[in-house]
């Protein structure tokens, strides 16, 4: 059974100007010990997916899932209680997510206050050891610095020491390189899997960088519109991906990018959140596009380890 | 280091408005209309009266050095002595500036106990009963003519209920056959060295209504400051951040939160003491409490110069200092603000 197991999940929020649809239709499977990437353009419902797996989607959303179970239990009746003891969140803006007020040794101890029953000397000593574990070079004056002391790799670190602190196994990573300079990025991936293969964690990693994905990631769900359309594991998905979204998506990475670059521009853009799909939401923009493909839900494809939706059969070119 | 500069750049600062404040007390007393020697000189004084308190109070001598004179006089708390009554300045100050300021520091310590712990609970529970309940509270508390609330709180508490006092700093028992001994002219303060518990009680007491009707209006401002403070930082990234690390929601609100909104919480307690501090006459006069509020509006009345001076003087520097300690408050709780 996989660690993370989401079925058919849509969040739907309710606003003056009608519902957004935020989350369509989205399956992820994570096995204990992966770094599973998730991908796609801006916009696609890549960080409400997040939310929602940490009970944090905004008030008044409509959460509906045919299955949403972490470890064996109920995310849509339990992830208050997991969150924070089992499921931790790096953000994308590590400067934005400390406390600008508040010390580093302030920020550290009131998550493991929270968590660990231990003295304050223990608690000291833990929090500097877990700053060092996160490359750390001066724990001690990381501790007593502000946040706004810190350059954003000793910033991402901290927040990632934070997440430690709680004993969360499975990490929810939101864009956790976009705010860093390329070289900072990488040094914090290379992180993340040492912590993952040293301490037995779980990453789901959100990106909307394909180098992302090449680098740090062991399998990788591509997301559309609110929608999983492709699934699978890395190496298979860069050599040959099956959805025409995913083809675009690469194809659009000339292979001179430079190291880090975004995704380039597809041609048009996502459906908007508010409306509904008819048929494949990637119709518009797909250059492969069939007249069934506006008009009914593609099938799934399958093809060695990984599957799509696509009314393409999966042997086409 | 930062925080050393930021201090000594704002007490710096401080001391250029007190001296700014010493001269346009100065020019103001030169431009009221108003005979300062004939009123030195005693009812119905004649000529040769009025000449000789001339030049006892020196009226003669060129502007400048007359300034010279009154900046070191001030400085070195010499105040002078009142027209009206001739008695030392500098005497009734330290009867009536400890019981001010008493009152002002109580009134403050009141305001911000009940206003922000209510603006916090409003922005947690924004639109929700306790939210609306207490923003209609604020609005009354803010709305609420001093005299009115102070009226209400004597007619229940002292009257009905009977147990507060009516007025007073200390009961009859104790002021006049067991005084204390005044050392800081703090009742509170004096009655700690002196070892008479039972007069801290007293003292307490009498207190307490004064304080409350005072606080009533920064209280409602220091709510509605925290609440709207609140609601933007609850929106904020670390916010999130810090649920998500499953801390818990009092802990965020009070531990994480609040401090990011202590700016407008704080800069409060500068207007709750300001307004402690001259405008409580009305206050002061109903609760019979023998404070500067009393004391200078009946030196306005008799154009007692001397008087208004020292008053003047005298608050200006302890809301000059009040800021100082505000604003060095403020840096210790967001150590950006030194850097800015
Ligand atoms: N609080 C919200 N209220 C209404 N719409 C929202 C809210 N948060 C996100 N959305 C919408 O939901 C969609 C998905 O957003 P998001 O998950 O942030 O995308 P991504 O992280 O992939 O860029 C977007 O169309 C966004 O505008
Ligand atoms: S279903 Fe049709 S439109 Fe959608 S991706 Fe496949 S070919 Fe393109
Ligand atoms: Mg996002």
């Amino acid at each position: 059974m996989p660690l993370l197991e989401v079925r058919n999940l849509s969040v739907t929020i309710p606003t003056p100007e009608g519902d957004v649809h935020a989350v369509r239709a989205i399956n992820l499977e994570i096995e204990k010990g992966e770094i599973h990437g998730v991908i796609g353009e801006s916009g696609c419902g890549k960080t409400m997916t997040g939310m929602t797996l940490l009970g944090l989607a905004p008030k008044g959303a409509r959460i509906v899932a045919d299955s949403l179970h972490f470890d064996g239990e109920d995310l849509s009746k339990n992830a208050e209680r997991l969150r924070g003891r089992r499921i931790g969140l790096i953000s994308q803006d590590p400067a934005a997510a400390l406390n600008p007020v508040l010390s580093i040794a302030r920020q550290m101890d009131d998550v493991l206050r929270a968590h660990r029953n231990m003295s304050r000397q223990a608690r000291r000593a833990e929090a500097s050891s877990l700053l060092a574990a996160t490359g750390l070079p001066d724990p001690q004056r990381v501790l007593k610095s502000y946040p706004h002391q810190l350059s954003g790799g000793m910033q991402q670190r901290v927040v990632i020491a934070q997440a430690l602190a709680t004993g969360a196994d499975f990490l929810i990573a939101d864009e956790p390189t976009t705010a860093l300079d390329v070289s900072v990025g990488a040094q914090v991936l290379a992180l993340l899997r040492k912590l993952v293969s040293d301490r037995g964690l779980t990453v789901l990693m959100i990106t909307h960088d394909m180098d992302v994905i090449a680098e740090a990631c062991d399998r990788v769900t591509v997301l559309y519109a609110g929608l999983s359309v492709e699934v699978g594991p890395v190496g298979e998905i860069l050599q040959q991906p099956g959805h025409p979204y995913t083809q675009a998506l690469l194809a659009a990475l000339p292979d001179a990018a430079p190291h880090g670059a975004r995704l380039a521009a597809i041609e048009g853009s996502i459906p908007p959140p508010r409306s509904g799909i008819e048929g494949c939401a990637f119709a518009p923009r797909c250059p492969k596009a069939m007249p069934v493909c506006a008009r009914q839900v593609p099938p799934k494809r399958l093809a060695e380890a990984h599957r799509w939706l696509c009314h393409l059969p999966a042997s086409a070119p | 280091m930062e925080l050393v500069r930021y201090i000594l750049r704002r007490t710096i600062l401080s001391t250029f408005v007190v001296v700014g404040v010493t001269f346009l007390v100065f020019i103001v007393a030169q431009v009221v209309p108003s005979d300062p020697a004939a009123l030195y000189a005693g009812p119905r004084p004649t000529a040769e009266q009025i000449e000789k308190a001339r030049q006892e109070l020196n009226l003669d001598a060129p502007l400048a050095e007359r300034f010279v004179t009154f900046a070191k006089a001030m400085a070195a708390g010499d105040f002078g002595v009142s027209y009206k009554s001739r008695r030392l300045i500098a005497d009734d100050l330290r009867a009536y500036l400890p019981a001010t300021l008493e009152l002002a520091i109580f009134s403050t310590g009141l305001a911000l106990l009940i206003g922000i712990p209510l603006g916090v609970l409003a922005a947690a529970r924004q639109g929700n009963w306790p939210d609306r309940l207490s923003s209609l509270g604020s609005i009354a508390a803010v709305a609420m003519p001093t005299f009115f609330l102070a009226m209400i709180l004597q007619l229940i508490f002292a009257q009905w209920l009977g147990i507060l006092p009516l007025s007073g700093r200390l009961s009859r028992e104790i002021s006049i056959a067991a005084p204390l001994p005044m050392i800081t002219g703090f009742n509170l303060i004096d009655a700690v060295l002196a070892g008479r518990i039972e007069v801290v009680g007293d003292a307490l007491k009498h207190l307490i209504l004064p304080a409350l009707t005072l606080a009533s209006y920064p209280a409602g401002v220091a709510m509605r400051l925290t609440r709207s403070a609140m609601i933007e930082i609850l929106e904020r990234r670390h916010v999130t951040a810090a649920r998500a690390l499953g801390l818990s929601e009092p802990r965020i609100l009070f531990g994480h939160a609040l401090p990011n909104a202590m700016g407008p919480a704080l800069t409060v307690i500068g207007l709750s003491f300001a307004y402690a501090l001259t405008g409580a006459v009305l206050v002061e006069i109903i609760f019979a409490w023998p404070g500067l509020g009393r004391y200078v509006s009946e030196a306005i009345l008799a154009k007692d110069f001397p008087v208004i001076a020292a008053v003047t003087m005298v608050v200006t520097i302890c809301y000059v200092v009040m800021n100082l300690l505000i604003d060095v408050a403020q840096a210790l709780v967001d150590p950006r603000v030194a850097l800015s």
